[in-house]
């Protein structure tokens, strides 16, 4: 077994040990599903096969989730001192880092494979469109894996649990929603480099089923951004 | 397998924790390091676990190098950190599953390997059981347990024994001497008698700085360099004349008389040269009777008060 994918299964493991796996899942089912199929501009009152209005409400409900699974992955073992015990062991950073990226990535994708009973009874009601749909959880699972290694960054940086969420809240913000605010408030090239930068931008284009490389550019270089930044953190220790 | 350190130099800020240390330690070498608080062994025993990198220098494992094989490295070696950190929120046994298994041990033998290590730590009836409910001397076995579970040529345990009660000191002592048959060992630790009772070779570390380096009993003779005598005697005569006499003999450089009034004396003997039969036969020609003579040995507390004062 490669040395990330048993890091990532110890880490797995120990979501589902504290109960925060399962009290996440449940939650964000819960959350979604109540937006998705009863309060506000849910699936009836559009009239419409379609599962745009769980896409919208998931995009929030990640962004909140996602730096509450990653505030412990390396702030918990700056502080309890288990890091030592783990850079000591046969491993890289590297793999320290991607397999602890892994594992909050498969728990984000368990909550989201419980999900498809919706698209499962949604087709049911009507014409719906299967590609928009994959576009949607594609789109999700890219976003989710950004936050994450947001998140992991954030989470290197300190011992502090809190502080790591916070700071990845706040980082995560600006990709949210900050830059789109200020893109639209801006012309020119600058305002195209922050329309760039806004994550909503790309997730909007490939959940409708579009995928584009300049899209798939943008969450794989702010998904390495983050993970090499994690990695860095680590290997502080070396530096001169 | 030897561990050849080499001009290692840490600094943290303008301290330098470690400054310029080379040694050499042989395979199947039990190795004390020793010094005060701050001295740099921790820092020291980090580095050859590949944790942090030196400012300068090298430790080197047979021809691998901590610069440029640390993973290779990082697998013949078996490291007790300080305060023994562990994953209190896991089983025993899953802990020591996912150390086996990251540490590569073979599929195959990860099953038999971690029941060895439970009856070897003694932790067979704590096994199922989270690392977080064991109390200190347990979770020190599990620590003790995961740094050799692969089986590793080098083994490097800071404090290994700290909190432990005098029992399991004693157990987890004898089992490094058992492992130190066959390993090269490096332990850190507080305690004096713990070397002298497990060490081949005692390393002493001041200030980042080695300021000795022998087996105990050769570090104990350096530091005393004259045999100490003390006698206790019965006799009439007064403690004046004794001194007297005693000083006549060629091997006698200085006598002191102990205690007030009683017979107590401590004779020190010129560099390389011993009175013990000197002073009975003194006393069988005066007819004093002899009731104590013992020699003073220096004990490992003085040697490394000395050193690292």
């Amino acid at each position: 077994m490669p040395a990330i994918w048993i890091i990532a299964k110890r880490e797995i493991n120990s979501f589902f040990d504290s109960l925060m796996a399962y009290i996440l899942i449940v939650v964000f089912l819960g959350l979604s599903g109540f937006f998705t199929w009863l309060y506000g501009n849910d699936i009836f009152l559009r009239g419409q096969a379609s599962l745009d209005a769980f896409f919208g409400i998931s995009f929030w409900s990640l962004f909140f989730f996602i730096p509450a699974i990653t505030m412990k992955t390396l702030a918990e073992e700056n502080k309890t001192g288990t890091i030592e015990l783990l850079i000591t062991k046969s491993v890289s950073d590297w793999q320290i880092v991607t397999g602890k990226f892994l594992a909050c990535l498969v728990l984000v994708a368990i909550a989201l494979v419980c999900t498809l009973p919706y698209y499962v009874t949604v087709s049911k009601l009507g014409n719906i469109d299967h590609a928009s749909v994959w576009g949607g959880y594609f789109a999700m699972i890219l976003m989710s894996a950004s936050y994450i290694s947001i998140g992991l960054f954030t989470s290197s940086t300190t011992n502090n649990q809190i502080i790591s969420f916070l700071l990845a809240l706040f980082i995560g913000l600006f990709f949210q929603i900050l830059f789109d605010v200020i893109s639209n408030n801006m012309t020119g090239t600058t305002g195209a480099v922050f329309d760039y930068l806004s994550l909503r931008n790309h997730f909007d284009s490939i959940s409708r089923g579009v995928i584009d490389s300049k899209d798939l550019i943008y969450f794989f270089s702010l998904i390495t951004g983050g993970l090499i930044l994690s990695e860095a953190m680590l290997s502080k220790r070396n530096w001169k | 397998m030897a561990i050849e350190i080499e001009n290692l130099t840490k600094r943290y800020g303008l301290q330098n924790a470690v400054d310029n240390i080379s040694f050499k330690v042989n395979t199947r070498e039990v190795l004390g390091f020793l010094g005060p608080n701050g001295a740099g062994k921790s820092t020291t025993m980090k580095i050859i676990a590949c944790f942090i990198a030196p400012h300068q220098g090298d430790v080197r494992l047979d021809n691998l190098s901590i610069h440029s094989n640390p993973d290779e490295i990082k697998r013949r070696i078996g490291y007790l950190p300080e305060n023994n950190p562990l994953y209190l929120d896991m089983y025993v046994m899953d802990y020591l599953f996912f150390v086996a298994s990251i540490q590569r041990v073979e599929k195959s033998t990860i099953d038999s390997r971690v029941r060895e290590m439970v009856g070897v730590c003694g932790l067979s009836n704590e096994k199922h059981k989270r690392i977080g409910e064991l109390s200190k001397g347990y979770r020190q076995r599990v620590g003790l347990a995961q740094a050799i579970i692969h089986n590793p040529e080098v083994l490097i345990l800071d404090e290994p024994t700290s909190g432990l009660d005098p029992n399991q000191i004693v157990e987890i002592r004898k089992l490094i001497k058992e492992l130190g048959k066959e390993k090269t060992v490096i332990l850190s630790t507080h305690i004096l008698p713990e070397v002298e009772a497990t060490c081949d070779r005692i390393l002493i570390i001041n200030r980042g700085r080695l300021v000795a380096d022998g087996s105990p009993s050769d570090l104990r003779k350096q530091a005393q360099g004259q045999e100490i005598l003390n006698i206790q005697l019965e006799t009439e005569n007064s403690p004046a004349t004794i001194k007297e006499k005693l000083m006549q003999l060629n091997t006698v450089a200085s006598v002191e008389s102990e205690g007030n009034g009683q017979k107590f004396f401590k004779v020190v003997s010129k560099t390389e040269m011993s009175s013990r039969k000197n002073v009975f036969r003194t006393c069988v020609d005066n007819n004093w009777i002899l009731l104590e003579m013992t020699g003073q040995e220096t004990r490992l507390e003085d040697v490394f008060r000395e050193l690292t004062n």
